[in-house]
């Protein structure tokens, strides 16, 4: 039986320890707002906090998650109303939306460790996740107003 | 179950209730209900006590619905379209509740593609509203006995100003549901400047639940008992199971079953593409079991295809005479006696949509009926597939649309939601198939390879006396026809056969090429390669004539006038030239303005960086790019700026608009620099974002700067103009940069070191 904590609540699992993380919250716990993209880790969206750290959830295995906090974005604020959402809607960031919970999760765990990231900082902590639709300017444009910067 | 909750909250009824409450009529793309209790589903608005209309309902608490009759896949029209509804109907946007419908006739046309929602739905959603406002007004002039004519509406009320009256929408709803709906012609709409939402826009409807993770898409489709799906297709297109050996796929935990699925018939069309369906309780372990499939396939005659011998095949047939789709005067006369010529050959591979979530279906086949839940652009078409391939009839396919995870064009093909039906009905219980990414990248319905051949002569001002283009690449239309070969009016007027410019010669080919590959639409289409060799053949031929890009090019667009085309098939996107005639003024106007806003010729020039400039109308806009790069000694390229600026006529969601040209900057920038599908032995080579990379944050437009023209001409597209002028401009910008010609795309092949 593996343990683990998601979004603070314990809970366990004995099924395949060789299945990705991603597919136990998706399939098994129904939390859908992490997303399946590509399933090799190379866009994103599939982004998770395990102890606080940005982690691709398609190619976490559960062994692997063991013994670990995981937050997703449904956990990541109760009110939806985490500063980087609200910059989010602020700068109204999505289009289709679909890569944008990676996204959001990518750069609130950039927040947490960097206040004030520079161009260059943002390009590189953001530079695992692709939006297709093509909201990086908006994307880099709202980190800093969670910032605290303006735009 | 748990079906998705933010699709329609559906209310079964019995037969009658909508005959006796529903108030109707009929408006331009909506047909009118059944008669009687032949009512296949229904909305929340159908059973609002004021229903006028299929789009719209208001019931007594003052809420309004409104049907979103087109998909979202990130343009915002199911925003943007009942804005237009709200706007005319004076509502207020707050009590204004979206509900997207299901796949029905009844909805007129459902395809959201081709960049035309606002355009073929614009004056349908005015009159919606007006209707309803029209109505309010009469029962509250007969509950005040006043004339009708003295009252006015303001944000959700009536208001008649002399007696102080003044009543909320919602307690007008039962008074005006007895009123007799009014004729179209009775309807005043209201003026431009009474406008609360139109040209002032509106963030998505669904904004909260896109940031919060709420928001509903076909990969987050559930329902109690399902299962899950993992298909291996055919690695060839045509090619066929032989046999296979699923011992090791069942062994998988988790796996219950697997399933052939044959094979399409004749054309792919939307047809499955055939293979081994593994069966599992999630997601996981159904791919793990495919994995694990062991098949002989029969690759068919698609075997033979290379795409590096085809690119060579394109091209020969493309210095050769073709088909000749427009003509003016006499080039070859002119070739004949001109001391040089100037030719150019211009290359755009097959292109993938990738869009960020795969494609995924859900669906339940039971009583001989099939219910869908699909992320796609064009439910009525799932209608259709999916009747064919379960037997039933249209009727009883029910679609309903989620949100979708990015489309460009891709979802308007619904071959993954008949897969999942086809295997609903073989399992007897609700099944979800998810595609892989490399299955997204590999299955895809590709933009077109093509090929285009360019010839110019130039007189002694530099301007050209006798062009020549011909363009050859797999139609689309040869996923329903396998023998069509050439290029479609629908297609070639895109960008090629109305080449703007007052040219004394000219002459436009196209040429065949089979296809082996499944063909489809892509954002913008046949517009980004015929866009690519027009407008950088441009760029070539002014800097041969020693001019400045941008005066050249305003040169050869030439005078204001409507371009002629008698002789020529021209579609015009599907809209009368009456309405929307090709102004070359606006294409003007808008290649000057963006002159001026990225100050052209103004801005300094660092060591390596270089300013492309490109014009071209498509879906009914005007558009002109300007890009700005900076490319270093290791061939690396920057995109610090970008500035574009578009006619699209009226632009209802201007913010929307912005956000659509600045995502086009980007789609641009993929296809550019790295977009690139080769196939061997007929089999897709890449699979994934590792082969098939699309851009990242650090490689896209640093900023980019859209300006709107503001016009009150009819409403024309959005979603798609943007990213023709994009890539030509950019390439053209390079070539100022380096010195070095971008002519085969993309420039991750050629390198720029």
């Amino acid at each position: 039986m593996i343990q683990l904590k998601v979004n603070g609540v314990e809970q366990s699992f004995g099924g395949e320890p060789e299945m990705p993380l991603l597919w136990y919250l998706r399939d098994v716990l129904g939390l859908t707002g992490s997303k399946f993209g590509c399933g090799v880790g190379l866009c994103g969206a599939c982004t998770v906090h395990v102890n606080g750290q940005a982690t691709r959830s398609c190619v976490t295995t559960m062994r692997d998650a063991a013994g670990k906090e995981v937050t997703t974005i449904e956990g990541l604020d109760k009110n939806g109303l985490h500063p980087v959402q609200k910059a989010w809607m602020q700068i109204n960031v999505p289009q289709c939306g679909y890569c944008q919970v990676g996204q959001i999760m990518q750069a609130a765990a950039l927040l947490s460790s960097k206040k004030k990231p520079t161009d260059h900082e943002i390009d590189e902590a953001m530079s695992g996740n692709i939006c297709r639709c093509g909201t990086y300017q908006r994307i880099r444009a709202a980190i800093k107003v969670a910032a605290g910067g303006t735009t | 179950m748990s079906p998705i909750e933010n699709v329609s909250r559906r209310r079964f009824l019995t037969g009658g209730i909508i005959a006796a409450g529903a108030l109707v009529l009929g408006v331009r793309y909506y047909h009118k209900l059944p008669s009687g209790d032949k009512l296949p589903h229904d909305t929340n608005a159908d059973h609002a006590t004021l229903h006028p209309n299929v789009y719209l309902g208001l019931d007594p608490d003052g809420t309004v619905w409104i049907v979103a009759s087109r998909s979202e896949m990130g343009t915002t029209s199911r925003t943007t379209l009942p804005l237009i509804v709200a706007d005319e109907l004076d509502a207020d946007w707050k009590r204004v509740k979206i509900e997207q419908a299901l796949g029905d006739s009844r909805y007129g046309d459902q395809n959201t593609d081709g960049s035309h929602s606002i355009r073929s739905f614009y004056d349908a959603m005015r009159e919606a509203g007006a209707t309803a406002r029209f109505m309010l007004i009469q029962a509250a002039a007969q509950q005040w006995g006043v004339p009708a004519g003295e009252c006015e509406t303001d944000l959700h009320v009536v208001v008649h100003r002399s007696t102080n009256h003044r009543t909320d929408y919602g307690e007008l709803a039962r008074a005006a549901a007895k009123l007799p709906v009014p004729k179209r012609e009775e309807l005043k709409l209201k003026p431009k400047s009474a406008w609360r939402y139109v040209g002032k826009g509106q963030v998505s409807y669904d904004l909260e639940a896109l940031v919060t993770g709420k928001a509903i898409y076909g990969m987050d489709a559930r329902m109690d008992g399902m299962v899950y799906a993992s298909v291996e297709r055919p690695p060839v297109l045509g090619g066929k199971v032989k046999s296979y050996d699923d011992k090791e796929a069942l062994k998988v935990a988790g796996v219950h079953q697997t399933l052939p699925i044959e094979p399409f018939q004749q054309a792919p069309a939307f047809q499955p593409l055939g293979g081994v369906a593994v069966i599992a309780d999630n997601t996981w372990a159904a791919f793990q079991g495919r994995n694990k499939l062991n098949i002989a396939w029969d690759n068919g005659p698609n075997e033979s295809y290379n795409s590096d011998a085809y690119k060579n095949e394109l091209r020969a047939t493309s210095h050769n005479p073709c088909k000749v789709v427009r003509n003016i005067g006499d080039a070859d006369a002119v070739f004949a006696k001109a001391g040089k010529v100037y030719e150019a050959d211009y290359y755009v591979p097959l292109l993938a949509h990738a869009s960020m979530e795969p494609m995924v279906a859900l669906a339940e086949f039971k009583d001989g009926k099939a219910t869908l839940w699909a992320p796609t652009q064009n439910p009525q078409a799932v209608q259709d597939i999916v009747a064919k391939e379960v037997g039933i009839a249209k009727e009883d396919v029910i679609c309903h649309v989620t949100l979708l995870g990015g489309g460009f064009g891709r979802k308007s093909k619904p071959d993954y939601v008949a897969e999942a039906a086809v295997l609903s009905k073989k399992m007897g219980r609700p099944v979800k198939v998810v595609w892989t990414r490399e299955d997204d990248i590999k299955f895809d319905y590709y933009n077109a390879v093509a090929s285009m051949y360019m010839k110019a002569a130039l007189g002694a001002d530099g301007k050209p006396t006798a062009w020549l283009q011909r363009s050859v690449f797999p139609p689309i239309p040869s996923i329903f026809d396998v023998n069509a070969v050439y290029g479609d009016p629908a297609h070639l007027q895109q960008g090629w056969t109305d080449i703007p410019y007052d040219l004394p010669n000219l002459r436009i080919e196209n040429g065949p090429a089979k296809a082996h590959v499944r063909i489809g639409w892509l954002r913008s289409v046949a517009n980004i390669y015929h866009a690519f060799a027009i407008q950088c053949f441009t760029d070539e031929l002014a800097h041969a004539a020693g001019r400045d890009p941008l005066d050249y090019l305003l040169d050869l667009i030439g005078n204001p006038r409507s371009i002629d085309f008698k002789g020529v098939e021209y579609p015009n996107y599907g809209a009368s030239m009456d309405a929307y005639p090709w102004e070359t003024g606006r294409l003007r106007r808008v290649t000057e303005m963006v002159a001026e806003k990225s100050g052209w010729g103004k801005r300094k020039r660092g060591k390596g960086t270089g300013f492309g400039i490109a014009a071209h109308r498509s879906f009914l806009t005007y558009v002109a790019t300007v890009v700005e790069v900076e490319v270093n000694d290791h061939g690396e390229v920057r995109i610090p700026r970008v500035d574009t600026v578009l006619d699209a006529g009226l632009v209802v969601n201007p913010e929307a608009t912005r956000a659509q040209f600045e995502g086009a900057a980007v789609f641009g920038t993929s296809i550019a620099r790295t977009g690139e599908i080769t196939a061997t032995k007929g089999a897709i080579d890449q699979s994934n974002f590792q082969d098939y990379p699309v851009a990242r944050i650090n490689e896209v437009p640093k900023q980019t700067n859209v300006y709107i023209v503001d016009s009150d001409a009819p409403p024309a597209g959005v979603g798609e103009p943007g990213v023709p002028p994009f890539v030509a401009a950019f390439c053209n910008a390079i070539f100022a940069a380096t010195g070095k010609r971008v002519r085969d795309l993309p420039i991750s092949k050629v390198g720029l070191s």
